[in-house]
Parts: C-alpha cells; sequence; structure tokens
C-alpha cells in the first residue's frame, strides 16, 4: 500500500523534474530555444526519466517481489517446534503466518504449546519484516530518485543532447515489453513441456503417440479399486482430424468463393454491405455456435437420418437403415459443419485480402485480352493468390484443430478412432478441458496427460502456422 | 470467329497477306464523353484512326488520352462508375451498340498497358493465353505455331527461344513489354492499343519497341499514347494533342509537329507547357 503511494510521490517528483529541467535549459539559453541542442521539453523529460525511472523500477520489483523475500527471511531461522513438522504443514504454518499479518485473518488452525508460542513469535518478527521491507524499499527509492535527478541535472546545459538520450529510453521502454511477451510465451512452453516430461515418465510416449486406446481414468485415491488408465492418443488425433476436414470442407469452399465474390464481382455497395456482415460472423462467440450446434443443428441432422433410415427399413439396405434410425444429436457432422461455419468469415477476409493484393494490371491484362470476368478468375487472379490463399486454409486449418467449445457441445465425449461422421468423437482439446475440469490432483497421469496433449498441439499448430505464415510471406514478396 | 481464325493462319506466314481494303478510317470516334462518377473526364472527342498507320495521342497528364483509349475496347466499363457517351465505330460497327459483346471486342482490338504485366505463368502460356481463351488452335502443334510466329513479330524469339518454360516475369523490362505484346497479337487483333508502353523503359528498350511498332504498322491499326513528342514524331503518322478533356488539333504527325496551327498545341510541343 505505501509502495503505490511512494509510487504517486515519485510521479509527482519527475513533473517537478520535468518542469525544473525545462526551465533551467531555457533560462541557459536565455529564452532563444535555436541555440538549444533539443526541444525544451526533451530536457525536462531527460531528467524526469532520471528521476523517475530507477526508482520506480525498484518500487515495482518489490511490490512483485516483497512476498517472497518476507517469507524467505521468516522461515530463514525455524523454531524447533516448526522445524519438527512435515514439509506440508510447514508451508501451511508459514502461509497462515503471513496471512495473519498481511490480510487481518485469523487462523483457521489453533496452534497450542510449543507451536502456539513459535506461532506468536513468528508473527512478531513477520510484522517487523514487513515494516523493515517497506521501509528499506522507500529509502532506497528516495535515495534513487534523488541521486538520479542529481545525475541528470548537471548534464542539462544548451549544448547536451537530449532528445537522442531521451530517445534511448523510449526504446528501452518498447524493448522491455517485447521482451516480456517472449518471456511469457517461453514460460508458457516451459511449463508445457516439463509437465509433459513428468507425464512422459509415467507413460512411455510412444503408447502415447501410437496407442489406440484412451481411457484415462485411474484410480485417485490409493484405496480406490485400481483401474489403469490407457493413454492412447490416436483416437483424439483422428477425431481431431475428422472434424477439422468437414469443418474445412464447409469453410474452404464457402469462404473462397465469397471472397472471389466480394474481390471480383461484388459492386461497391454490395460489398459494403455483405463484408461487415460476414464480419460479424467472425465476432460470434464460439460458446454461441456451439449451442447452436447442440440445440439447432443437432436435432436437425439427427431428424433427417432417421427419417432417412426409417424408409430405407425393410428395404435391400435394411443394415443402414437401421444404423440412420440410432443417430445421436452428437455427431462429428454437427461439430465439423458449424465450426466450417464459424470458419467462413476468417477464411474469406484473408482470401480477400489476398485476392485483391494480385495487381490490378493483371487483372486488366487478361480483360484486355479478350477473356472474361471467370476465365480471368480462374486462369490468372487464382494462380497469383494461390499460395496465399494456401496459407490462409492452414491458418484455418490451424484454428480448427485448436477449437474447443463448438466440439466439446456437439460432438460428444467418446473417444473413438474412426472416421465416420456420423459417430460420436472427441477431440484433443475436449480432452484437455474433461481432464482439468473439476477438483484434480495435479500429479496423476490422468491429469498430466493433457499437457501430453498440449504439448502435442502446440506443436502441430505451431508447424501449420509456421508453414502458413511461410507461404504468405513468399506470396507477399512476389509482388511488393 | 471464323474470320480471326484465318487471319491466325494468316499472320503464321512472313508475308503480309492485306485484310479487305476498306476507305475510311480504321476507328471513328464522334462526339465521346467520358464521366468517372459525377466528373467528366472527356468532352465531345471526335477522333479518326486510320488502318495501316500509327496514332500518336499526345498531351499533358490528366488531359483524358488514356481514358479515350480505354474507350476503344471498353475497358472503362471494368471500372464501377464510368459512363460513356458517344458513339465509336469500328469498321461498320458501333462497338457501344448492345449487341456487341466486350469480350469478343476486346479479342479485336488488343491492348499494351505502360506497365509490362506479364501474367505469372511461362513466357510460352503468355502467349498462348489469348489462343487458349477464345479457341483458336485445335492442336498443340498450331498453338506452338501461333506462339512462335507471335513472339517473332514482336521480335523477342531469338531472345527467349531456348528458355519459353521460363516464368515471363523473370524477364527484364524491356523483354517482358515485348512479351505483352506478343501475347497482345497472339489473338490476331485488327487494333492495337499501347498506353504509354515505354514510359517503364530505358532509352535501348524503348528504341526496340518503337522499331516493333514500326514494323506492326503494315498490319494493324496502332494507336498509342505517349508522353514522349520525340516519340510521337518518331513512330506515328497521325497525332491527336489533347488538352483538358478535349482534341485541340489533330492531323498528319508532320503536319502538326512543323505548323500546328493552334497556339496551345504549339506551345506543348516546344515544351512551354505540359
Amino acid at each position: 500500500m505505501l509502495i503505490w503511494i511512494a509510487l504517486i510521490g515519485l510521479v509527482l517528483f519527475s513533473l517537478a523534474a520535468y518542469s525544473a529541467g525545462r526551465r533551467k535549459v531555457l533560462r541557459a539559453a536565455g529564452g532563444r530555444t535555436r541555440v538549444l541542442h533539443s526541444l525544451p521539453g526533451y530536457y525536462g523529460a531527460y531528467v524526469a526519466l532520471w528521476a523517475a525511472a530507477p526508482a520506480a523500477i525498484l518500487l515495482i520489483l518489490v511490490s512483485m517481489l516483497g512476498g517472497q523475500i518476507e517469507e524467505a527471511a521468516l522461515r530463514a531461522d525455524p523454531p524447533a517446534a516448526v522445524a519438527a513438522l512435515p514439509d506440508s504443514s510447514q508451508d501451511v504454518f508459514y502461509n497462515d503466518v503471513v496471512a495473519t499479518v498481511s490480510d487481518g485473518q485469523v487462523s483457521q488452525t489453533e496452534y497450542a504449546g510449543a507451536l502456539g508460542e513459535a506461532f506468536g513469535a513468528k508473527l512478531v518478527e513477520a510484522s517487523e519484516i514487513h515494516r523493515n521491507l517497506v521501509a528499506a524499499t522507500l529509502a532506497a527509492a528516495l535515495a534513487l530518485a534523488l541521486a538520479g535527478a542529481a545525475f541528470a541535472w548537471p548534464k542539462v546545459s544548451a549544448g547536451f543532447a537530449a532528445r537522442p538520450n531521451v530517445e534511448r529510453w523510449i526504446a528501452a521502454l518498447f524493448l522491455i515489453c517485447s521482451i516480456v511477451a517472449v518471456l511469457t510465451t517461453v514460460g508458457i512452453v516451459a511449463s508445457l513441456v516439463w509437465e509433459s516430461w513428468r507425464f512422459f515418465q509415467a507413460v512411455p510416449i510412444f503408447e502415447f503417440l501410437f496407442g489406440l486406446t484412451w481411457d484415462p481414468q485411474i484410480a485417485i485415491r490409493a484405496d480406490q479399486v485400481a483401474s489403469s488408465g490407457a493413454f492412447g492418443a490416436v483416437p483424439l488425433f483422428m477425431g481431431t482430424f475428422l472434424i477439422m476436414m468437414i469443418a474445412m470442407t464447409v469453410a474452404a469452399p464457402v469462404g473462397l468463393f465469397a471472397a472471389i465474390y466480394l474481390s471480383e464481382y461484388a459492386g461497391r455497395t454490395t460489398r459494403a454491405v455483405v463484408k461487415p456482415l460476414l464480419e460479424v460472423l467472425a465476432g460470434i462467440p464460439t460458446v454461441v455456435y456451439g449451442f447452436f450446434a447442440a440445440l439447432t443443428v443437432g436435432p436437425l441432422f439427427r431428424g433427417f437420418f432417421n427419417g432417412l433410415g426409417a424408409q430405407l427399413l425393410g428395404g435391400p439396405l435394411d443394415g443402414v437403415g437401421l444404423y440412420l434410425m440410432q443417430v445421436q444429436n452428437q455427431m462429428a457432422l454437427v461439430a465439423g459443419a458449424v465450426m466450417g461455419i464459424m470458419l467462413i468469415p476468417f477464411v474469406s477476409s484473408l482470401s480477400d485480402d489476398i485476392i485483391n493484393a494480385v495487381p490490378q494490371s493483371l487483372r486488366d491484362g487478361s480483360l484486355a485480352m479478350g477473356a472474361t470476368r471467370s476465365e480471368t478468375i480462374g486462369r490468372v487472379i487464382m494462380p497469383a493468390a494461390l499460395p496465399g490463399v494456401m496459407g490462409a486454409l492452414l491458418l484455418a486449418v490451424s484454428r480448427a484443430v485448436g477449437e474447443t467449445m463448438i466440439v466439446t457441445m456437439a460432438a460428444g465425449l467418446q473417444a473413438r478412432a474412426t472416421f465416420n461422421p456420423l459417430d460420436t468423437v472427441t477431440t484433443v482439446t475436449v480432452q484437455i478441458v474433461t481432464l482439468l475440469t473439476g477438483d484434480q490432483e495435479f500429479d496423476s497421469p490422468k491429469t498430466l496427460s493433457a499437457f501430453g496433449l498440449g504439448l502435442t498441439l502446440f506443436v502441430i499448430t505451431l508447424v501449420l502456422n509456421i508453414v502458413a505464415l511461410q507461404i504468405v510471406q513468399r506470396y507477399r514478396e512476389q509482388y511488393d | 470467329m471464323t474470320r480471326q481464325r484465318d487471319d491466325a493462319h494468316a499472320l503464321g506466314g512472313s508475308t503480309t497477306t492485306p485484310r479487305a481494303g476498306r476507305a475510311g478510317p480504321k476507328v471513328s470516334a464522334t462526339d465521346i464523353s467520358v464521366f468517372y462518377g459525377e466528373k467528366q473526364a472527356l468532352f465531345d472527342v471526335s477522333l479518326d484512326m486510320p488502318d495501316r498507320a500509327v496514332t500518336a495521342l499526345i498531351g499533358p497528364s490528366g488531359c483524358g488520352k488514356s481514358t479515350f483509349l480505354r474507350c476503344i475496347n471498353r475497358m472503362n466499363d471494368t471500372i464501377p462508375g464510368a459512363r460513356v457517351e458517344g458513339r465509336i465505330i469500328l469498321d461498320d460497327e458501333d462497338i457501344n451498340d448492345r449487341g456487341v459483346d466486350p469480350v469478343l471486342l476486346r479479342a479485336r482490338v488488343g491492348m499494351v498497358f505502360q506497365k509490362p504485366n506479364p501474367f505469372p505463368k511461362s513466357i510460352f502460356e503468355n502467349v498462348a493465353y489469348g489462343p487458349r481463351i477464345h479457341g483458336f488452335a485445335s492442336t498443340k502443334n498450331e498453338l506452338a505455331d501461333i506462339v512462335e510466329s507471335s513472339l517473332k513479330r514482336a521480335g523477342l524469339w531469338t531472345e527467349v527461344a531456348d528458355r519459353l518454360q521460363a516464368p515471363g516475369t523473370s524477364l527484364s523490362g524491356g523483354q517482358q513489354q515485348r512479351l505483352v505484346i506478343a501475347r497482345a497479337i497472339a489473338v490476331s487483333p485488327e487494333v492495337i492499343l499501347m498506353d504509354e508502353p515505354c514510359s517503364a523503359l530505358d532509352p535501348i528498350a524503348t528504341a526496340k519497341i518503337e522499331e516493333l511498332i514500326d514494323d506492326l504498322r503494315s498490319q494493324y491499326c496502332i494507336v498509342i499514347v505517349t508522353h514522349s513528342m520525340a516519340q510521337a514524331a518518331r513512330v506515328s503518322q497521325r497525332t491527336a494533342f489533347f488538352h483538358m478533356g478535349t482534341v485541340v488539333e489533330s492531323g498528319a504527325t508532320d503536319e502538326i509537329f512543323t505548323n500546328p496551327r493552334d497556339t496551345r498545341t504549339q506551345d506543348y510541343i516546344t515544351g512551354r507547357f505540359g
């Protein structure tokens, strides 16, 4: 809390430093800004940055890491009674201490005897550590702010190159932001790899990648009747692939042809209406598509197939009829079709951009040869746009592979190794959701398998994206 | 279509087979006005363009010469909001007649653009494009013959004969422009429109194109838009001077350059404005 107040103080201090720096250089220039190396504002900003930035970095670091520092200090010298406890109980003990001191909570556990004494002592120690840390931080921040200002102040003179200096600070700011983004990604990948490694210690990677049975039910408690799970991911990847193929069968032609219509045939007014409407489709949350699939499309398809089955019953295709009669609401076809609808605007707006990037001169050239519009599209524009369109389709594939919500709601949950679109199937993403929702223990192979799936999925979509972007890139270079 | 197919064969030979002799101009434009939306770009332009001759359209930028050129093969139809009024007679036919299919018209009136625009296909396929879509060749050999003779007439054959499968975009700018001319010739048009065909080329490539235009003159009605006075004087037999959407003066090139009637023409060709 105090640290945030200190940050506000720091802002005020830097504002003062800004105006002081500005005034100083103006005075030095005698009011003639032409003799200055940089605009007066840059001198102010230079002083302000030196006054505020180092201290602000310190304050932010302490507010982020302060808790850990305090706890480390608290644990440095454990009383005998606490040291005797098992590790997990020690954690609870220290957590209670910190919670009592910082948030004013009353501990849920009653500590009695030697432990109670230790608890009391640690309470006092913890609040002392906290006070000391805050005081030390504030003092250090103040010192840094003053030192920074003192460092920058003498440099402010008419000939000083303040502008490039400020520019360097700004470049550093952007650099830090990009580093944060990159580090976050690295962190996510690292945790994925780490947890997957733990999973692959329990389940051999070969069995995971090539096993044909997916049944992750495993004994959670030791006293449960043990049923060892099966972790063969092939049915999941087959399900994912099946649904992706159905989705692309819908999205690729419809999206592509819509893009061709929009960029080659539609007049300006039609385009102005149709394009935003298509983009509305892209704005619908996937969960809405999900219940559209589950509640509207699913029953519709089921009714159709059941009716068809009833017609076939008793005829030469009796067996097929019987099968169709048993088709349920949830099937790969429903999830795939709705996912395809979801991907239409994605495919069409990417392809539209790519087709528009084909130079007008090629269109004119072909038309001037006496080619019709569709001949021009088929023989000149599409061949020219093909690499880019392929890239767009691959990006759509990688979205289809990663899509979760629609499949969860409309495809069922059974892991079956099938390519029959009327079967219920499940996908990698759906399994990850099912494995990790609810109360779970995070060291059983069952939950860890989610990381294995996640890592595999990540690798697949990463490769797809890299290939797709490469293709799009190469296509762009051709014309720019 | 049959007539053109016969022409295609005629073009394959080295001798020039004259088309049925015809009195009067090949293309005759009367009172052409063009509007882009609300803006009027051409005002009642009338101009005759004779067969077997080069007509040069000169004038300062934005004077409407390219717009006029694009009327002759109805390329203005492809621009949303463009409207053309007036009559353009090709042979005996008004090309803006309801019954005229612009697609077939463009097979008779070829066009070469300012920037070379070969399709992203092989050299062979670029030239074969027109004959393919119009069904001019019934066998592969016939198609190869058309491609070869068109490339020869465009003066490109010796340079590309050994790499017909290389992409058209791999050629130099001047070669690309000659490739595009070969592509236009391949459908044996009667009129060839050229919209500043040399403005993106260096002087040597320009000289080659001008030589080519001079060769082609004996068989086609050529209309060329150019910014270069010298080029107009070198390649054309007739010249029309456009200014602010109207034709100020037109006539024999020698006449226009040596003895212009209008002071604006004189000012422009002597470099006082433009």
